[in-house]
């Protein structure tokens, strides 16, 4: 992309010759060694930026990056999200039933897995007392944490004088909110949707970094009988999901997810998978009316917080995001104008500085 | 010029306070007068800083008064003691290393000096007590004890000789260790103590010693002793430096003497003069420094900022302390303290932004960089087989930044090679090459001969001018052993023996004088013996010598020949010789000396005068009536001279070529062509400094000469002189555009100024009036220098050198200034002068060890300033920038990430990352970049010295090229940030539908950074060598490797677990990738687009060389590749 001189110095041009006037022995073991790299006559290579050699580095980016930028944008706008603003009407936890409406229904005729998330507002994950409030080492598994928890967890560290588990700030405000999507026939009848609650948590935390204590012993309300549940839950760890043991206590992957604290405080996290269907003939979800039923229990009023719930198709690229794509094209045209500029320059200047008189 | 009389200036210093010396410790009979006992601190010598107990706090202590250790240790101890988003090791660990590595070294260069001291302290002196001979440590030495030292030996504190174990009290001395100067020099025994000669009769002595208490200055001492011999009045005799055994030198040529010690251990002159010099701090320091006093300000205004706006956050509960984050009990008490903290906290979350790592490098880079002129192959000399020598490195950038060249004439400009051209004799001119042995060669005459047949009465006067140099010197006969072959060695004119003088002109007279037909022998029984054309051996009594010194310019012997008359022999400059001549033929010498100055030639002028022995005994009175006092010696000294040294009659005078030094004029032209203004400082006389500056080309054919000399102000008022020469400058000043680069066009009319030390001491005279004009004479002198491309300052005294220096230093510009010297007259201005280097010569090595450099002839000058100052000044410069840029690059992301969480000092980056961005992610390409790039090749360089213009005044470092660099820094820093915002707003980027936290955005923030800022340094390096190849992207794939293994591993040791996996996550996912590529490209765009417009539109010099080299080597690689085409080009 630059142009460039090789400069490689002939080393052997400089040996000291051994014409040496002087005393043989002190002379010569005072004198440098003639290496090229003492001498700073490395050989190297000297690039130099100028309009010429900058002017098709320019435009390649242009010309790789406006359609990389096309390419992002498209795939981005084909991705169908569906964002429904979950009013907290009621303070109670009753049921909410929203209605979908049918316009802005996912009529998705994609065949691909359906995400759905939940997001909220106005909620810092990132609050630095927040992110600290943790103990990794006791949701790996460590028995003696589990009992002993860290100093960072305070607060949330014990109740009753027992332990929590798990304990600090990020455990005790797990969002506990339940959604679930109907269909709703149009004959009437309401199908409730299957959702997938695995897959949604890293692999690596799920099977390496967030561990149940007591290793292979299945019983985990007897691993946990030392410890108290965190304040604001319900029900305790090993309850998460008593349906499923590889889903329960610190590996139940609601609870992991929500233990990776968001980068910003407006943010969403997955919770569900709609798996596509098997025959790939009938679209994951087929267009019609859906209701959302969320059995409200997560308070967000207090700190002017939202909540929503997306269902979000995914691309290689991840959720509907025209950021990259119109950053890539802006980059690209940027680049390709600069580039015309510096022709331009190029050729109006380059020409009379070569011709120059430089000083000899 | 190579006279070494420091400080003669300083004479209104006066008498404080003497001391007593009881020899032998004897008190003196009693009721004589009533002296006062005084205590005198032992001989032991400390050049120790620390003992084994203070070592560990002063050595602390001394590393906490830097300013820079000391801010991070503050910002230490606030980790350590408030609750700090980043633990105490981010910032420990570093200071830690630096101060445990700084400890080591000083502790073992204080251990090698706890040896060196040692050594010399314990090791064993002889000294007479009881009539006897008795060892001791040296360090039990005290005040008054008689020493006995053997051939060999070193003096082991400040001595006064009372006796020798030769017949004539004289003993001879190297002080090479002392001053360099390995000559040696002969030391007087007191004359009424000389026949004390053994153990038990020195110890019979009875004498008291006053003298000045200790002072530095090497070469001054006064005193006089008391000897009581009988009941009787004790004899007073004079003492001088003649008679003062330095401690450090050496005995030589003498087998024992015995000395009575007057000062001791750390009151030695030598213990006195090894006060460390002041620190020099070159200009980039100083911009550094203020450099760091911005950043400082921004940490500041930042966490003050980030505080206040936390508060204001906070007034709203909800958003304090929401349900899901609530405070411990102790957070939430202490209001008022909890603010400060908070400030403290945000303090050392942007602490980074100000490195310890910068220091470091610095410091590395210096000490490193530095090899590379010892190392230099072209500044070495074979002939010496020296190379050039490093004793500081904190200023090689310095070298960069030179704009005033102060150069001493003889030695350096010169090759202080002295040789006899010629002499004249009442107008006859001899040749030493062309007359051997008194037969003058037919050659001889072709020369420029006034009277071509001396009659008999001139035969006499010419054997008398040739008797008056062989006789009036100082010069010493190095005898080598054989005694015996002295004579005929010395006849011969080969190897046996040779002369030894502090002054060459001296040698080379009498060398000259050699070849003419007069030896000089020897000095024995003080008789001065000399072979004449007959070989007959011709002997004078030498009854007194006035010494040479700088201001009288002239010294004198008086003789008494073996006949019995009285002669006085006097050699001086013309100047000081010709007002007190009353004969001779005056007009002629005078024609020839000017003659002779004008070609170069070092002109000395030779007198005598017949004195009868009245004149001489009341000569002899008044010399001993000066050398007596205590008070005020050298001026009643010089008094007494000149009563004595007048009513001359003139016998001739002599012409002395010293060559210019090998490619002195070339060095001297690179040097005005890169924009230096150069002057030459000397002691010489005006005529023959401007003969050398002519044929050195600091004075061209065109250059008009302006003259303040005392010839001139003696005709006008010194006022009228300088009005009248600022007017003849100024008006060629104003009638052309202020440029000073078409200064190289030719009809720019170039002024050169002579000045001389007299008329300077009056221009410079600080009780100047303010002339009606509204400038005092300093200015307008200045203003008329500043115009000038060349200045001569002849005539110079040593302390006027350093005057001058320090004017120019103070002048309103504030230019950076270098001397440039190799005698010991030139150490002061080596001293003051911002740079000082010295030249390895003849005159020993006495500026060398004082200077900052020390080279071994002067036209290395030329690749220490144009190529190796020139490196060292851009690398510097992109060094101090740079570092900068990248903390803003780093820091400033965490500062922006503080709006969006709350202002809880949430750090961005992982503490990993953010305690080795600086170790070691981004430091070893800035360090190597630092050490190697070249951006012009160093042939160019030398070939075209108006580059060094491009870096003059610090052009690098100046406040827009910083304000520049700390833009580019935040605008990367809002692209990595906003960049990584909006990819991670509200969505996801991965193909699994995962979602990332807050530690996969930071490190996607922290790994477009490191990608960035390496990535801006390998844009700016213009000198690919194989070693930035590899740090360059060494440390980028360290940095990739260094992630994949922090991420791949749960770490037992840590107490979170938060990057585990975070990095491979983030690289699984392609728009990570994509915006990577992205960011790093748009944060390079600016820089990149500035560069190139800079350079099409508005080229520096370097820049178009820069282009013009490049199309070059495109054509000529085609040609190569079109000629060759089957050899393959090499890397």
């Amino acid at each position: 992309m630059m142009a460039s001189s090789y400069n490689a110095k002939d080393e052997d041009g400089h040996h000291p010759g051994s014409v040496g006037s002087g005393g043989p022995g002190a002379v010569k073991s005072k004198k440098p060694d003639n290496t090229a790299f003492k001498q700073q006559r490395l050989p190297a290579w000297q690039p130099i930026l100028t309009a010429g050699t900058v002017l098709p580095a320019f435009f390649m980016i242009g010309l790789i990056f406006i359609p990389i930028g096309i390419g992002l944008l498209v795939t981005s706008n084909n991705i169908k999200e569906f964002e429904v603003r979950a009013v907290a009407i009621a303070t109670s936890y009753s049921c909410e039933c929203a209605s979908l409406n049918n316009r802005n229904s996912p009529r998705t005729k994609d065949f691909s897995n359906v995400f759905m998330y939940y997001g909220l507002s106005n909620f810092y994950q990132n609050h630095r007392r927040y992110v600290k409030s943790r103990d990794d080492s006791q949701l790996n598994g460590d028995k003696s944490s589990l009992l002993n928890p860290s100093k960072e967890c305070e607060p949330y560290r014990t109740s009753d004088k027992k332990s929590i588990a798990p304990c600090g700030a990020i455990a005790n405000s797990l969002f506990n909110d339940t959604l679930e999507l109907f269909y709703i026939h149009p004959n009437g009848s309401r199908i409730a949707i299957h959702l997938v609650k695995t897959g949604i948590a890293w692999w690596t935390d799920k099977h390496v970094k967030f561990r149940n204590p007591g290793e292979n012993n299945n019983n985990l309300s007897i691993v946990f009988q030392d410890t108290s549940k965190p304040v604001n839950w319900r029900k305790p760890v090993y309850e998460l999901d008593p349906s499923d043991p590889d889903n329960n206590g610190f590996i139940n992957e609601d609870f992991i997810v929500w233990m990776r604290t968001a980068a910003l405080p407006t943010f969403r996290k997955l919770y569900r998978i709609i798996q596509k269907k098997k025959d790939n003939m009938t679209p994951t979800l087929p267009p019609g009316n859906y209701s959302l039923e969320v059995i409200y229990n997560y308070p967000v009023r207090s700190f002017d917080g939202r909540k929503r719930m997306i269902l979000s198709t995914i691309s290689w690229m991840g959720g509907k995001n025209p950021f990259l794509g119109i950053a890539y094209i802006t980059v690209g045209s940027v680049c390709f104008f600069l580039g015309v500029v510096l022709l331009i320059i190029h050729h109006k200047y380059g020409n009379r500085n070569n011709n120059a008189d430089i000083p000899n | 010029t190579g006279s070494s009389l420091i400080g003669w200036m300083m004479r209104e210093e006066s008498w404080v306070d003497s001391r007593t010396v009881y020899i032998g410790q004897k008190e003196p009979p009693p009721g004589t007068e009533a002296y006062i006992p005084q205590r005198f601190p032992d001989n032991r010598i400390v050049s120790s800083k620390y003992t084994f107990w203070n070592f560990i706090p002063k050595n602390l202590f001394e590393q906490f008064r830097r300013i820079a250790n000391f801010y991070f240790l503050i910002i230490f101890l606030v980790q350590l003691i408030i609750d700090t988003p980043t633990s105490p090791t981010t910032s420990g660990l570093p200071l830690f290393f630096v101060i445990t590595v700084t400890a080591i070294k000083q502790g073992y260069e204080d251990w090698i000096r706890h040896k060196a001291d040692n050594a010399i302290n314990q090791c064993p002196v002889h000294i007479i007590q009881h009539g006897k001979v008795v060892r001791k440590q040296s360090q039990k030495l005290r005040v008054g004890d008689i020493v006995q030292v053997k051939e060999n030996e070193t003096f082991p504190c400040d001595l006064i000789l009372l006796s020798t174990s030769r017949e004539d009290g004289t003993c001879f001395v190297t002080t090479a260790s002392l001053d360099g100067e390995s000559s040696h020099k002969t030391y007087y025994a007191v004359q009424d103590t000389k026949a004390f000669n053994t153990a038990e009769e020195v110890d019979t002595l009875h004498a008291t010693i006053e003298c000045e208490q200790p002072q530095p200055d090497l070469y001054k001492f006064v005193g006089r002793i008391n000897i009581y011999l009988d009941r009787d009045e004790p004899i007073v005799r004079p003492l001088g430096s003649e008679n003062l055994l330095l401690r450090g030198a050496t005995l030589k040529n003498t087998e024992y003497i015995h000395a009575v010690a007057i000062y001791t251990g750390m009151e030695t002159k030598m213990a006195l003069n090894y006060q460390s010099k002041s620190q020099k701090r070159s200009a980039v320091e100083k911009s550094m420094n203020a450099y760091l006093i911005v950043y400082l300000c921004i940490l500041i205004s930042k966490a003050l900022i980030n505080t206040v706006l936390k508060y204001a956050w906070q007034a709203n509960p909800n958003r304090d302390e929401p349900w899901y984050n609530q405070k411990t009990e102790t957070e939430r008490q202490r209001h008022l303290i909890r603010a400060f903290t908070d400030f403290l906290a945000f303090m050392v979350l942007f602490n980074y932004i100000i490195p310890v790592s910068m220091y470091v490098t610095v410091e590395m880079q210096k000490f490193l960089g530095s090899y590379f002129i010892l190392w230099d192959d072209d500044m070495f000399d074979e002939e010496l087989g020296e190379g050039p020598l490093v004793n500081t490195s904190d200023l090689n950038e310095e070298l960069g930044q030179v704009e005033y060249v102060f150069t001493d004439k003889t030695g350096t400009l010169t090759e202080n090679n002295m040789e006899l051209r010629e002499c004249c004799v009442d107008g006859h001119v001899y040749v030493p090459h062309a007359i051997c042995n008194g037969q003058i060669l037919p050659g001889a005459t072709g020369m420029d001969m006034i009277d071509s047949s001396p009659g008999v009465d001139g035969k006499e006067r010419e054997e008398l001018f040739f008797r008056a140099l062989c006789l009036c010197h100082t010069v010493q006969v190095k005898e080598e052993e054989t005694v015996d072959g002295i004579k005929r060695g010395i006849h011969q004119g080969k190897s046996t023996s040779f002369y030894i003088s502090s002054s060459p002109d001296e040698v080379a007279l009498v060398e000259g004088m050699k070849r003419l037909g007069f030896t000089y022998l020897r000095l024995k029984d003080s008789h001065m013996e000399i072979l004449n054309r007959e070989d007959e051996m011709e002997r004078f009594e030498l009854l007194e010598v006035l010494n040479f010194d700088s201001v009288r310019r002239r010294m004198s012997v008086i003789v008494r020949s073996s006949s019995g008359d009285y002669y006085l022999f006097c050699k001086g400059a013309d100047s000081s010789v010709f007002p007190r001549v009353v004969s001779g033929k005056v007009e002629q010498v005078r024609a020839r000396v000017e003659h002779n100055a004008v070609e170069g030639l070092r002109t000395l002028c030779v007198a005598y005068k017949k004195l009868t022995h009245e004149e001489y005994e009341e000569t002899c009175h008044l010399l001993n009536r000066a050398k007596l006092a205590l008070q005020d010696r050298d001026k009643k000294l010089a008094e007494a001279y000149d009563v004595i040294e007048k009513d001359f009659i003139l016998l001739g005078a002599t012409a002395v070529e010293d060559r210019l030094q090998d490619k002195a004029a070339d060095t001297i032209e690179s040097l005005h062509k890169a924009g230096m203004k150069v002057w030459v400082l000397t002691g010489d006389k005006m005529e023959t400094a401007a003969a050398t500056c002519y044929a050195s080309k600091l004075f061209h054919r065109n250059t008009q000469i302006l003259e303040l000399t005392t010839k001139r102000t003696e005709e006008q008022s010194l006022h009228d002189v300088l009005f009248d020469l600022s007017r003849t400058v100024l008006r060629q000043h104003g009638s052309m555009t202020r440029d000073t680069f078409s200064g190289l066009s030719g009809d720019y009319q170039d002024y050169g100024l002579i000045i001389d030390g007299a008329t300077l001491s009056a221009v410079l005279k600080p009780t100047q009036e303010v002339t009606s004009n509204g400038g005092n004479y300093k200015e307008i002198f200045l203003e008329i220098c500043r115009n000038c491309s060349a200045v001569l300052c002849c005539r110079m005294a040593p302390l006027q050198k350093a005057q001058i220096v320090k004017m120019i230093k103070a002048s309103k510009e504030r230019p950076i200034t270098l001397a440039i010297g190799d005698g010991a007259n030139d150490v002061s201005m080596i001293l003051e002068a911002h740079v000082g280097i010295g030249i390895m010569g003849k005159e020993g090595r006495q500026a060398a060890r004082n200077s900052d450099y020390a080279i071994t002839k002067f036209k290395h000058l030329k690749k220490m300033l144009l190529v190796h100052g020139h490196y060292y000044y851009i690398r510097i410069a992109e060094l101090v920038q740079y570092f900068f840029y990248k903390n803003v690059c780093f820091i400033f992301p965490q500062f922006l990430y503080q709006f969006f969480c709350g202002f809880s000092q949430q750090p961005l980056y992982d503490t990993a990352y953010l305690t080795l961005y600086n170790i070691s992610f981004t430091s070893l390409p800035i360090l190597l970049y630092s050490l190697m790039e070249q951006h012009i090749n160093m042939d160019i360089l030398k070939r075209d010295p108006t580059l060094y213009r491009d870096i003059a005044k610090n052009s690098l470092l100046r406040w827009p090229t910083f304000i520049y660099w700390t833009f580019l820094g935040v605008f990367d820093a809002v692209v990595f940030f906003f960049g990584a915002f909006f990819l991670f707003d509200n969505t996801t980027f991965t193909s699994n539908g995962q979602m990332f936290g807050n530690w996969t955005f930071g490190t996607l923030v922290f790994t477009v950074l490191v990608f960035t800022v390496t990535l801006k340094l390998a844009l700016d390096t213009h000198y690919w060598t194989w070693i930035n190849h590899f740090v360059i992207w060494g440390s980028l794939l360290f940095y990739v490797i260094f992630s994949l293994l922090w991420g791949g591993i749960i770490w037992p040791f840590l107490n979170y677990q938060r990057m585990y996996y975070v990095f491979m996550q983030m690289l699984s996912s392609g728009p990570a990738w994509l915006s990577i590529i992205l960011l790093i490209i748009v944060s390079l765009l600016p820089d990149v687009v500035k560069k190139v417009l800079c350079r099409a539109l508005w080229p520096t010099t370097t820049e178009r060389i820069q282009t013009k080299r490049q199309c070059l080597t495109a054509e000529q690689s085609t040609i190569f590749m079109l000629s060759q085409t089957s050899s393959s080009v090499s890397f």
